[in-house]
């Protein structure tokens, strides 16, 4: 896999909080057309990790690359434009606005124009085809004009991770973007997240084994914080520390 | 500038920030054990300082009494004070967003002002310092300071002593630490049988009573007048904001540093002297956005 | 914020026409006060564009509105018969200019911070005005001459004031009303919501804050021009916290989330300010009325949480709620 593939790579990060060690020289990379999961117990440090690549928290040492670029200096919103999207555990929609202007406003991200002030956003020529492409690759076409507050809970997660791709990203960041869905809805949800693949590189976060082994090309597992195995799903599955340390505890 | 008054105004500085720090300790505990934002804490010091005008000739008529007793039966009356306006109205603040509580905690503002105009009027008055503590002392040949204001200074050191103590070594400090903001710690302490009602009114009892003392200790001083109140409490805010809110350290720190600046400001550079409080706060915000320490 | 034909547009339109017909019947008093009141609904229109357009409650709008003033009675006299033209842009630019300031610092802090900043820095504007020579001290200065626009403004005429600041409030409504809809507004209204969001999607969130914060700055400018014209006279006391936290109340009180709250929240304030303090009323405990004021305060945010003009969707729930009920207890006794 030449490292022209790789668009986004952390690289030995470190994050301190007082004596507390949250991050251990994690390194990874993701590449395009791949599904890359991260699995961990709770408080490995899998937050932390996606936070520091978002852009969120700054390491305390090691280094972020997006698309070749060193950016562990940028802020989250600079990241962003440039190409690194993510979604959030718990739900960061817009609960007063519609579905659709959910999408538009995220897509408004690439295209801002604040200057115009005269103009109306509804009639925005750049956002609204994009946040319309965007609800439809999530597969909320059909709820375009509902308020995003009155969906179902599937439905918002769906709606987090139309936001995600109304911004144009090549990387995605997902944070256990099935927490809290039935089975019909996390089947919805893997189908999406299989058709994403061809198109970006996604880091996941979660705790749902099963759906973790259906869908991820590459898995690493965290251990207070630091890696303690990465590789492809078989290998993963029949490591001998990986099931002590933790899928021994399920 | 002379030696002797150098030392004046040194003096001076301690005195006034050591008040600050006292007043704005209780703004700062208040917000950051309850997450209430009290514009009216400062009318709880003007009804300290009210208090200390209004009870004298009662207590002396009554008990013939000292200063001392006017500072306990206010303290006392102080504290009922706290513990009712919690259980009446600010324990239905702690759930509201800030500026629902900026604004009920404005409103209450007004109403203590007009209840405290119908109820003692808007005249300025004095308060007699004590005949214990209006002796002077010498400082050098030529000047004299007076004992009054250093009674205030150790009164305060003193409270901020007792303060850390309980918060460091009691039962009930801990538990007032553990209770903190944020409703899953309040929800663990109860959980733990610990009765987070009864302690936020106590915290907040003391808060006022600790305001209500320092308006007390300052009346001599300063003097009794209608906007008492309001000045006190945007200076406390500027104290929270440098000092960081819901840090003690920092109300100490931060109130010492307005008390140097104010007061040696007002001596060399009168003019601006008002201003220059606030152009201090703006500097440190340009270096430290969240105040200077973190809270706890 | 959609802009349809709703009832919300037919009743700001009545609103407008109410104010314009008004001169006709009333009295010299009364086409004063209202005039007073539409000043203070352009200051509230500013503060709206900042606690209910970007989520951001600041206590120090009294300081803009103030500089506003000063400016205009300073610079007025400069000239004979000085040009509305030049000077309300002057007067707008100085508030405009001092909200750049202050908020390129207070923007740096968050929360609670940034309400106890912003009430700081504009106590430090009044101190200025109050204790230094710049500002005439607490007797404050007089307008020397009331401006005038071409031949045929001249502000010196009650009705032609009473017009030209009906025509500036429509101005800004319009103007504000236009900003929501635009994407400006929309990134505010994403940052109010959930800034966290704003900034993880790609938007860099400081500056528009910062933009919101200087805009609403320039806008109680023009409401400072305003009220300096009108009553040819400034104090320091325009500055005063107090005042800004009468603005504040003047839009939870009409409603936060809507432009016409702030117009319907300056009425109601000043007509809750002549309530109590009418001796007709209250006898000689009028002069007590920020008693009653102050309790009002309270009762309105504890109870109107939506403000007066959400109140008709309040009952329309309580009385949805009661039919509901209603019907579930017919189902189950046919």
């Amino acid at each position: 896999m030449s490292s022209a593939d790789v668009l986004l790579r952390g690289h030995e990060l470190t994050r301190r909080w007082g004596g507390l060690v949250a991050l251990n020289k994690v390194s990874l990379a993701l590449e395009r057309g791949t599904l890359h999961a991260v699995i961990g117990t709770n408080g490995a440090g899998k937050s932390t990790l996606i936070n520091i690549l978002a852009g969120e928290v700054p390491p305390s040492d090691g280094l972020v690359e997006l698309l070749g670029q060193d950016v562990t200096a940028w802020s989250q919103p600079r990241r962003a434009r440039a190409g690194l999207g993510r979604s959030y555990q718990r739900n960061t929609i817009f609960p007063t606005f519609s579905v659709l202007e959910n999408c538009r406003l995220a897509a408004q991200a690439r295209t801002p124009k604040p200057w115009h002030w005269w103009q109306s956003a509804a009639h925005c020529a750049a956002s609204v085809p994009a946040a319309e492409e965007a609800a439809t690759r999530a597969g909320l076409q059909a709820l375009l004009g509902r308020t995003a507050g009155v969906l179902s809970h599937g439905q918002k997660r769906q709606l987090e991770i139309a936001m995600c791709l109304a911004t144009a990203p090549e990387v995605l960041l997902l944070d256990e973007p099935l927490a809290g869905m039935g089975a019909e809805e996390t089947e919805r949800m893997l189908a999406l997240l299989t058709s994403l693949k061809a198109r970006h590189a996604i880091l996941l976060v979660e705790h749902d084994m099963d759906a973790v082994f259906r869908v991820a090309d590459r898995i690493t597992v965290m251990v207070n914080g630091a890696v303690i195995a990465s590789g492809a799903p078989e290998a993963i599955r029949s490591s001998a520390e990986v099931q002590a340390a933790y899928l021994g505890e399920h | 500038m002379g030696l002797a008054t150098f030392l004046i105004q040194c003096l001076n500085s301690l005195q006034y920030g050591l008040l600050l720090f006292l007043v704005a300790s209780g703004l700062t505990l208040i917000f950051g054990i309850m997450g209430v934002i009290n514009l009216a804490h400062g009318s709880f010091y003007m009804i300290g300082a009210y208090m200390a005008f209004a009870l004298s000739p009662i207590v002396a008529s009554t008990f013939g009494g000292s200063f001392f007793t006017v500072l306990t039966v206010g303290l006392v009356l102080a504290v009922l004070l706290g513990y009712v306006l919690e259980w009446a109205f600010y324990s239905y603040l702690y759930e509201r967003e800030h500026l629902q509580q900026v604004l009920m905690t404005y409103g209450l503002i007004l109403v203590f002002e007009e209840l405290r105009s119908l109820l003692v009027g808007d005249d300025v008055h004095g308060v007699k310092v004590p005949d214990l503590l209006a002796g002077l002392l010498p400082l050098g040949e030529l000047m004299t300071y007076p004992v009054y204001r250093l009674f205030i200074s150790a009164v305060c050191i003193a409270l901020a002593l007792g303060m850390l103590f309980v918060f460091t070594r009691t039962r009930l400090g801990m538990m007032i630490r553990a209770g903190s903001t944020g409703t899953a710690q309040r929800e663990m302490v109860q959980s733990l049988g610990i009765d987070i009602k009864f302690l936020y009114r106590v915290v907040f009892a003391a808060g006022v009573a600790i305001a209500a003392l320092a308006g007390m200790v300052a009346a001599p001083v300063s003097s009794v007048y209608p906007g008492m109140g309001s000045s006190v409490l945007i200076i406390c805010f500027v104290v929270v904001v440098i000092g960081g809110i819901g840090s003690i350290r920092g109300a100490l720190v931060a109130a010492l540093l307005i008390g140097f600046v104010d007061t040696f400001g007002k001596v060399l550079m009168p003019q601006v002297a008002g201003v220059l409080v606030y152009v201090l706060m703006a500097l440190i915000l340009l270096w430290k956005p969240d105040g200077l320490f973190k809270a706890g | 914020m959609k802009l349809t034909l709703s009832s919300k547009a037919i009743f700001v339109l009545a609103a407008f026409g109410v104010l314009a017909a008004y001169p006709l019947f009333a009295g010299k008093f009364g086409i004063d006060l209202v005039n007073k009141i539409m000043v203070f609904a352009v200051f509230a229109l500013s503060l709206e564009l900042l606690v209910g357009g970007t989520g951001l409650v600041c206590f120090g709008q009294a300081a803009f509105f103030g500089i506003g003033a000063y400016a205009t009675v300073l610079l007025s006299a400069q000239a004979d018969a000085p040009s509305v033209g030049w000077l309300l842009p002057a007067a707008t630019g100085a508030a405009a200019l001092y909200a750049l300031g202050v908020g390129a610092l207070s923007l740096r802090t968050k929360g609670v911070y940034f309400i106890m900043v912003t009430l700081a820095f504009a106590q430090m504007a009044y101190y200025v005005v109050h204790d230094t020579p710049l500002g005439g001290g607490t007797d404050g200065i007089y307008l020397t001459a009331k401006p005038v626009l071409g031949a045929f403004i001249d502000l010196n005429k009650p009705l032609v004031l009473y017009a030209f600041t009906l025509a500036t409030l429509a101005a800004v409504f319009v103007f504000l009303a236009v900003l929501s809809r635009s994407r400006f507004g929309r990134a505010l209204a994403g940052i109010r919501v959930n800034e966290q969001r704003m900034r993880a999607t790609g938007f860099s969130t400081y500056p528009y804050k910062l933009a919101a914060f200087t805009v609403s700055g320039g806008i109680a400018g023009i409401a400072g021009f305003l009220f300096a014209v009108k009553d040819g006279f400034v104090n320091p006391e325009l500055m005063s916290w107090h005042f800004s936290g009468s603005v504040l109340i003047m839009i939870i009180l009409g409603g936060i989330g809507h432009l016409r709250g702030a117009l319907v929240g300056a009425f109601a304030f000043a007509l809750l300010q002549e309530l109590f303090q009418s001796e007709a009323l209250f006898g000689s405990f009028a002069k007590h009325w920020q008693l009653g004021l102050g309790l009002a305060i309270i009762a309105s945010v504890a109870l109107l949480p939506r403000g007066l003009v959400g109140l008709p969707a309040q009952w329309k729930e309580r009385l949805v709620g009661r039919a509901s009920r209603r019907a579930e207890t017919a189902e189950v006794n046919p």
